[in-house]
């Protein structure tokens, strides 16, 4: 790679870069909003605990090239590939969010839960001052694995148009043409280690020491 | 004039059908401390744990002021009265300011009136305000960590305060450190407590009334000196496990008339 390669494709890497994050960064969001009420709600219906978190189990282990080709032909998902991306990479993160913040809460010391009980905080409160704040480490190592193997299932989503990094990829496997692989494989890997390394520092700002 | 607390008659069994309380009839007076007493297993949390409606009684009913129990908003019956455990249940993301006045955070009291009240009652606690308001729960020893869960307990002024083995995981001089703060405080405030323990010298000390329980049932319900008398074959266990070494060591000095 050379400076005339990046004055030919710099532009196009730092636009599919911006398009990979949006991807990634949508999905989790969207995962997010499912998976931790989904999680908050197993802990108090625990006997939906097993089969909620099988259904989340069984969607990770759908192949993801098969799982774009699945989405493809439905109604509106399927006008835009962006869409088809955004679901199917909120499903893969379903499980570690899910699994994470259901954990979480109920690794919470028992007499914790009991005194915010016992002094009459309402369920919301308990919910928001108590057992989301102190289950946030779990949830965000849950967030934290779920983007990293979104950021490299997204560059598939480039089979089915939506874009992203791995566009260039597959360009330069079309190609043969290894410094196009590298352009979308290099900037989709820092991605991936720069979001590891931020919610790493986030997982352990909201650590509470123990007593 | 009505108790302040009253049992009726309640009964608490399991789901596996097993009797935790049976038939208990007790009347608290206001202001008073009462200490429910009784080996492992006996009811005594049951018991206390059937005021504030963390459990359900299979039958019989409670009495706040002459009002059944169920006939109170539960938020508000709970917040109008502290709960001290053994674990203290102090929250460990949040200060030990914050911990004291989060009943009042609750409530939507504003931060000044929050940091007032929980400043005064650390103080009342016995601990400096200026160096314990801003640290957090593993920063503190056992003995402070319970202070702080006791005042955490009179952040809304509650009428009735209710502790479960408050003291038991602490060693016997901070214990009683606790203790005779505790008593200050309460002939101080004027609260109607209930106080669970297995602590025989903790009975005598703190207690206008001492409850004592076995398998569920009420055995006696005492002053401390008529306890002390009393020849009820479970009291007398209690003494004789209470100062097996005192009389081991000076049986001259042992109280008449107690075998051991």
């Amino acid at each position: 790679m050379n400076a005339g390669f990046f004055s030919q494709y710099g532009g196009e890497i730092a636009t599919l870069t911006i398009e990979h994050l949006w991807l990634t960064g949508a999905a989790m969001a969207f995962a997010t909003a499912i998976a931790v009420p989904t999680g908050v709600w197993l802990v108090h219906s625990p006997r939906w605990a097993e089969p909620v978190i099988g259904l989340a189990n069984i969607l990770q282990t759908i192949p993801s090239l098969a799982m774009f080709g699945f989405l493809l032909p439905l109604p509106w998902l399927g006008e835009r590939a962006a869409r088809i991306a955004i679901v199917a990479l909120s499903a893969y993160a379903l499980l570690p969010i899910l699994r994470n913040t259901y954990a979480g809460i109920r690794s919470i010391d028992h007499s914790i839960i009991e005194v915010a009980r016992a002094m009459g905080l309402t369920d919301g409160q308990r919910l928001f001052k108590v057992e989301l704040p102190l289950a946030a480490p779990f949830i965000l190592a849950g967030l934290r694995t779920a983007t990293v193997t979104a950021i490299g299932i997204a560059t598939i989503a480039a089979a089915v148009g939506a874009g992203g990094l791995g566009e260039l990829i597959f360009r330069g496997v079309a190609s043969v043409d290894n410094r196009l692989v590298l352009a979308g494989a290099i900037p989709a890997a820092l991605l991936a280690l720069a979001a590891d390394a931020a919610l790493g520092l986030l997982e352990r700002w909201f650590k509470v020491p123990a007593s | 004039m009505s108790a302040a607390i009253e049992f009726r008659d309640l009964c608490f069994a399991t789901g596996q059908g097993q009797l935790l309380l049976d038939s208990i009839s007790l009347s608290v007076e206001e202001g008073t401390t009462v200490v429910i007493l009784g080996r492992s297993g006996s009811g005594k949390t049951t018991l206390l744990r059937t005021v504030n409606r963390m459990v359900q009684p299979t039958s019989g009913e409670i009495l706040l002021c002459g009002r059944r129990i169920g006939d109170f908003d539960l938020i508000r019956l709970r917040r109008n009265m502290g709960y001290v455990i053994q674990e203290t249940g102090l929250f460990p993301h949040f200060t030990v300011e914050r911990n004291v006045g989060l009943v009042l955070e609750a409530e939507g009291r504003t931060l000044q009136d929050r940091t007032r009240r929980s400043h005064e009652l650390l103080e009342a606690a016995g601990l400096d305000p200026g160096s314990f308001a801003t640290r957090y729960p593993h920063q503190l020893s056992g003995g402070q960590r319970q202070r702080v869960g006791l005042a955490r307990a009179l952040a809304a002024d509650p009428d009735f305060l209710l502790m479960d083995e408050p003291f038991g995981a602490l060693d016997p001089l901070t214990r009683a450190e606790m203790q005779e703060m505790l008593r200050g405080l309460l002939r101080r405030l004027k609260k109607t407590v209930l106080l669970v323990t297995h602590d025989l010298d903790e009975a005598l000390y703190l207690a206008d009334r001492i409850v004592l329980l076995s398998e569920g049932k009420l055995l006696a319900s005492l002053e401390p000196k008529e306890f002390l008398a009393s020849r009820l074959p479970l009291i007398e266990d209690y003494m004789r496990a209470f100062h097996r070494g005192w009389h081991n060591v000076a049986p001259e000095t042992w109280p008449q008339g107690r075998g051991v």
